[in-house]
């Protein structure tokens, strides 16, 4: 096969090295501490089968935090390298490696896990469903997420990474500039990811369009899954464009087309058009639930129903239509003509004005209200001066004519850290330390919470105010190093040492996590925030089938109003009904790692072995389609038993809450 | 409890540092050509609504966060039940919609206006330079004198200059902060931006777009010069600098970094990038890297094939050879 053995792992490079060795170490400590606690049977049958809507997200969310790893380590690598004039720590073929991986993997894999992941668990709860409409394509969106997450992430040891930024731009991310396989990678990991994306897209349409507890009228719907619902929209609606353009870009690299090269005839300006098709949606995609999130996190800290509920609705499906016509901001400076770049600078101004709206109406929520600074709340907080600032620098950069100063600049990459950063980080942040009591029946700690707030918040302020600056005094993206003539030193340094403090920040996040699974008090309420959706009218954590009986919703904020006139939290032991639930299977898991097989064959061009890889997705989609296993019922007993077990507890509320 | 308050005023500052930078000696606030200071018109107007948007929300954003709060003394308050206000979104719409409209019409004058020789330039005959970038270096042809420089490119003061910008290979971005906005570079496409330089000196020039390994050093320098300096320049270049050949202007165009060159023929005897059906020069076996080797196109329309070059047989070996092929042939350059 013309295997070269000797270029299969890439050497040379101490930093790699290092990191090949950890990799496997920590493979085989895995595999050892999983064998040593007899725990395979278990992983199998309740993880890797699962396909609980509730497990299925806390997996998402394991697959973000460790991605948040992998891209923060990314962000410091790059921090550290141009901390000083002249660095040395990374080459420039290193850093452009490593700026790609990052930006792939934050938006990829760490954004988009997390979201999909909370909303895995939420939305169904909030709905009052019990589960998603389709929860084994549910699983199989999960595990090829997995899937085209750990294939890209093995490119830097195996292979190359990508080094073309994550836009990939043509001619450079083509063979004629890029003729290694790095950059296989990118089309075909995102590729896999995709898929599941658009999948999760699909699925959670027709749960929230067809599943919702009865009463539950679209205008009755919490916030949050009015922000998911539409995301799901938006990406059932842009994820196809991705899609295609991968494929194309696909046929370009492996098998020798011409849609974007240089030769025979290829358009590099196509690949920019549809990228940003589908790039532009997807800061939406990423930004939207984080806007429910903080809103349901807004109201139930301030003790008010959201203010302007319907505006609110109004607003995210206009943020919706006009995330579709904006594109072109991307590429004001490649001379389109001012006719073009007039109206894309009109449309992307306009997003403004629903957005306005919604920052008027977080802070009118909190107006008159009785606002606690618990640590889900200070991330909602800290969100609204620090978006504003991504806001308005948004704004500046949307005048097309002032554009042409700004763009690719430090000053860009400051922008769009500010916007998602407190968009997308922020906010999962804020759910998480919302939805941890949800998830796991006890709650993160609010001490280290605040010490993680703190230094995460003065670190990122840190780390990027800088960089507008820079950018405004011409220092360019994507550049690995600069001299000490350009006088970008000082700036440089502050904004690495604020990388630091961000790091230690979520370093603390982390600790959290496992301070509070060792010690955390589990005699905790089911409802500790006092707070106002269905989600928190069951047991926490969750029973694998939600709720014993589906609430009957008659208004917004249907827990709050439940609880206010005591109505319908309670229901009497012969309503109990036998309840039907989904089989687990190992066929999703299966089918993403033929995916990942296939994917990888792939990558080293090696077809007919791709091929042949790919017939196992054939056979997988085959085996489903004859599955004639419609699942099982829970019998009235069992319901009974649970529901007792957690509903007849005397529980602290307030002591958790300060 | 009232850590929280701490932060507002912290980030307050922000944005007043932000709008400090006027007064700072950061190169986009410091135009020295009449395009620059178009621009930077259009910047200013913006920065005092974003003032004024910044000011008024993070005072809103204080004044509720620390009226509100939950303090030990309102522990029976209940907030009261509150929908919205037709009256309050309707105000906070329409703001919004005001500052989009201001900020809409002066940007899509600006945009207009950079399109044309500047204003206050149009009775000066503009001078046209073509510019070509290439990994990693920028090239500059003076159709009208007919010479060639590399790396720098040198005009007359107070006169417009028409540049012409197209690229040989990857795209580029092509910038000078202090003269104006950037524009990118495409091959087999050609972009016009508009310059002028008021006053003599040096300015740098960057590329923003990223292109690879060289990215970082694609800086070069603008000289602006008088009218006789420049006119002098050009006839010493005529009569000391050598002459591109075809052949050396291929070697030009490899990934290589260069410094500055000088030439007295330009390269738009054999080949324009920015015409449409113009030859493709590339070399992809140049630009291996660390990375497993991936398989190698014929590329048909490319100059290097057509002038019957040595690869040419390894490259349709290439082609025949079964899936599994991996271009290995190429290694080594
Ligand atoms: C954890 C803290 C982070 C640090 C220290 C950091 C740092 C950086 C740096 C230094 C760059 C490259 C600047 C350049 O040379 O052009 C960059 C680029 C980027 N970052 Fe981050 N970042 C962080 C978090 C994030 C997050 C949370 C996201 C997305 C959700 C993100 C998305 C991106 C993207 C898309 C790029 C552009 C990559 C490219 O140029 O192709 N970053 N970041
Ligand atoms: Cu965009």
């Amino acid at each position: 096969m013309g295997i070269k053995w000797d270029r299969f792992f890439i050497t040379g490079d101490p930093l790699i090295l290092g990191s090949q060795i950890a990799i496997l170490l920590t493979m085989i400590g895995i595999v050892v501490l999983v064998s040593y606690l007899k725990k395979w049977k278990w992983l199998w049958t309740e993880w890797l089968t699962t396909v609980d809507h509730k497990r299925i997200g806390i997996m998402y969310i394991l697959v973000g935090v460790l991605m948040f790893f992998r891209g923060g380590i990314d962000g410091l690598l790059m921090k550290a390298q141009t901390a000083t004039p002249d660095g040395q720590l990374l080459d420039a073929q290193h850093y452009n490696e490593v700026f790609t991986t990052h930006g792939v993997v934050m938006i990829l894999f760490m954004a988009m896990p997390f979201l999909i992941g909370i909303m895995n668990v939420i939305v169904p709860l909030q709905i009052g469903a019990r589960d998603v409409a389709f929860p084994q394509l549910n699983a199989l969106s999960f595990w090829l997420t997995f899937s085209g997450a750990m294939l890209f992430n093995i490119s830097f040891v195996i292979g190359g990474s990508p080094d073309a930024g994550w836009t990939a731009y043509f001619p450079l991310a083509g063979k004629e500039f890029s003729p290694g396989i790095g950059n296989n990678f990118y089309a075909v990991a995102i590729q896999i990811a995709g898929i599941g994306t658009l999948m999760t897209g699909i699925n959670f349409i027709v749960t929230i369009l067809k599943m919702r507890a009865k009463g539950m009228t679209l205008m009755k719907m919490p916030m949050f899954s009015w922000t998911s619902f539409v995301t799901s929209i938006i990406i059932a609606a842009s994820f196809p464009i991705l899609t295609v353009a991968l494929a194309l870009m696909t046929f370009d690299r492996i098998f020798g087309t011409h849609f974007f090269t240089l030769s025979g005839g290829g358009m590099d300006m196509m690949w920019v058009n549809l990228f940003w098709l589908w790039g532009h949606p997807e800061v939406y995609i990423v930004v939207l639930p984080a806007f429910g999130m903080f809103s349901e996190v807004i109201s139930t800290f301030s003790r008010k129903t959201l203010f302007g509920y319907k505006s609110m609705v109004g607003s995210i499906v206009g943020i919706a239509i006009l995330s579709m016509l904006v594109w072109v901001h991307h590429f004001f400076t490649m001379g389109a003509g001012p006719g073009v770049n007039s109206i894309f600078s009109i449309t992307t101004m306009m997003i403004a004005i629903p957005t306005g709206v919604k920052m008027f109406n977080w802070l009118f929520t909190m107006r008159k209200g009785r606002i606690q600074f618990t640590t889900a709340m200070l991330w909602a907080l800290a969100f609204v001066p620090c978006f504003l600032i991504g806001g308005i620098t948004g704004v500046m950069l949307a005048m097309g004519a002032a554009d042409y100063q700004y763009h690719n600049t430090l000053f860009l990459v400051a922008h769009f850290h500010y916007v998602l950063i407190p968009g997308v980080v922020f906010a999962v942040f804020a759910g998480l330390y919302y939805w941890w009591p949800k998830m796991f029946g006890h709650m993160l700690n609010e001490k280290l919470g605040k010490l993680h707030f703190w230094l995460f918040v003065i670190g990122f302020n840190m780390t990027f105010m800088p960089m507008f600056f820079l950018g405004l005094n011409g220092a360019v993206r994507r550049a690995y190093t600069y001299s000490a003539e350009s006088g970008f030193g000082p700036l440089m340094l502050v904004s690495a040492i604020g990388a630091g403090i961000l790091a230690i920040g979520f370093a603390f996040f982390c600790y959290n996590i496992y301070w509070s699974a060792r010690y955390a008090d589990r005699n905790i309420s089911s409802d500790p925030w006092d707070a106002r959706t269905l989600e928190w009218a069951t047991a926490s954590p969750v029973q694998f089938y939600n709720f014993a009986k589906i609430p009957e919703v008659t208004s917004l904020d249907a827990f709050w109003y439940m609880k206010k006139k005591n109505k319908g939290l309670k229901f009497s032991n012969d309503e109990l009904e036998e309840i039907h639930m989904p089989s687990n299977s190992g066929l999703p898991f299966i089918m993403s790692i033929v995916f990942g097989i296939s994917g990888f064959l792939l990558v080293f061009e090696w077809k007919i072995a791709a091929l042949v890889a790919a017939l196992g997705i054939l056979i997988c989609l085959a085996i489903r389609s004859f599955d004639y296993n419609d699942g099982y019922h829970v019998p009235v007993d069992e319901i009974k038993e649970i529901e007792y077990g957690w509903q007849n507890k005397e529980k602290g509320v307030e002591k958790h809450v300060n | 409890m009232f850590k929280k308050n701490h932060l507002a005023p912290l980030l307050a500052l922000l944005p007043v540092l932000l709008l400090s930078g006027c007064d700072s000696n950061m190169v986009v606030f410091e135009p020295k050509g009449p395009v620059a200071r178009e621009i930077l018109g259009l910047i200013n107007w913006s920065l005092v609504f974003m003032l004024l948007i910044v000011v008024v929300v993070f005072g809103l954003f204080g004044y509720i966060v620390w009226k509100y709060r939950a303090r030990p003394d309102n522990k029976d308050y209940e907030p009261p039940e509150e929908h919205g206000s037709t009256k309050l979104e309707i105000i906070w719409t329409a703001i919004p919609i005001l500052i989009v409209i201001a900020l809409t019409i002066p940007t899509v004058n600006t945009i207009y206006k950079l399109e044309k020789v500047p204003e206050g330039y149009e009775n000066k005959k503009p001078i046209t330079i073509n510019v070509t970038s290439a990994d990693w270096k920028w090239i500059f042809s003076y159709p009208e004198q007919g010479i060639e420089t590399v790396n720098y490119v040198n005009i007359p003061v107070g006169t417009p200059v028409k540049f012409k910008l197209t690229s040989a290979g990857t795209m580029q971005s092509f910038w000078v902060p202090a003269l104006g906005g950037q524009k990118y570079t495409m091959n087999k496409m050609e972009t016009q931006l508009y310059l002028v330089a008021d006053h003599p000196g040096e300015y740098l020039g960057k590329n923003t777009n990223f292109n690879g390994k060289g990215y970082a050093d694609m800086e070069f320098t603008v000289e602006s010069k008088s009218q006789q300096a420049f006119d002098k320049w050009v006839k010493d270049v005529k009569k000391t600098a050598p002459k591109l050949t075809e052949k050396k202007y291929i070697d030009l165009l490899k990934p290589t970094h260069l410094g500055r060159l000088t030439f007295s023929n330009n390269h738009l005897a054999w080949v324009n990038h920015g015409d449409m059906n113009s030859k493709t020069y590339t070399f992809p076996e140049l630009y291996r890297n660390h990375d497993y080797p991936g398989q190698i196109f014929k590329q048909p329309d490319n100059q290097k094939n057509k002038a019957g070059k040595t690869d040419d047989k390894s490259m349709d070996m290439n082609m025949k050879m079964d899936g599994h092929s991996n271009g290995g042939e190429h290694n080594g350059h």
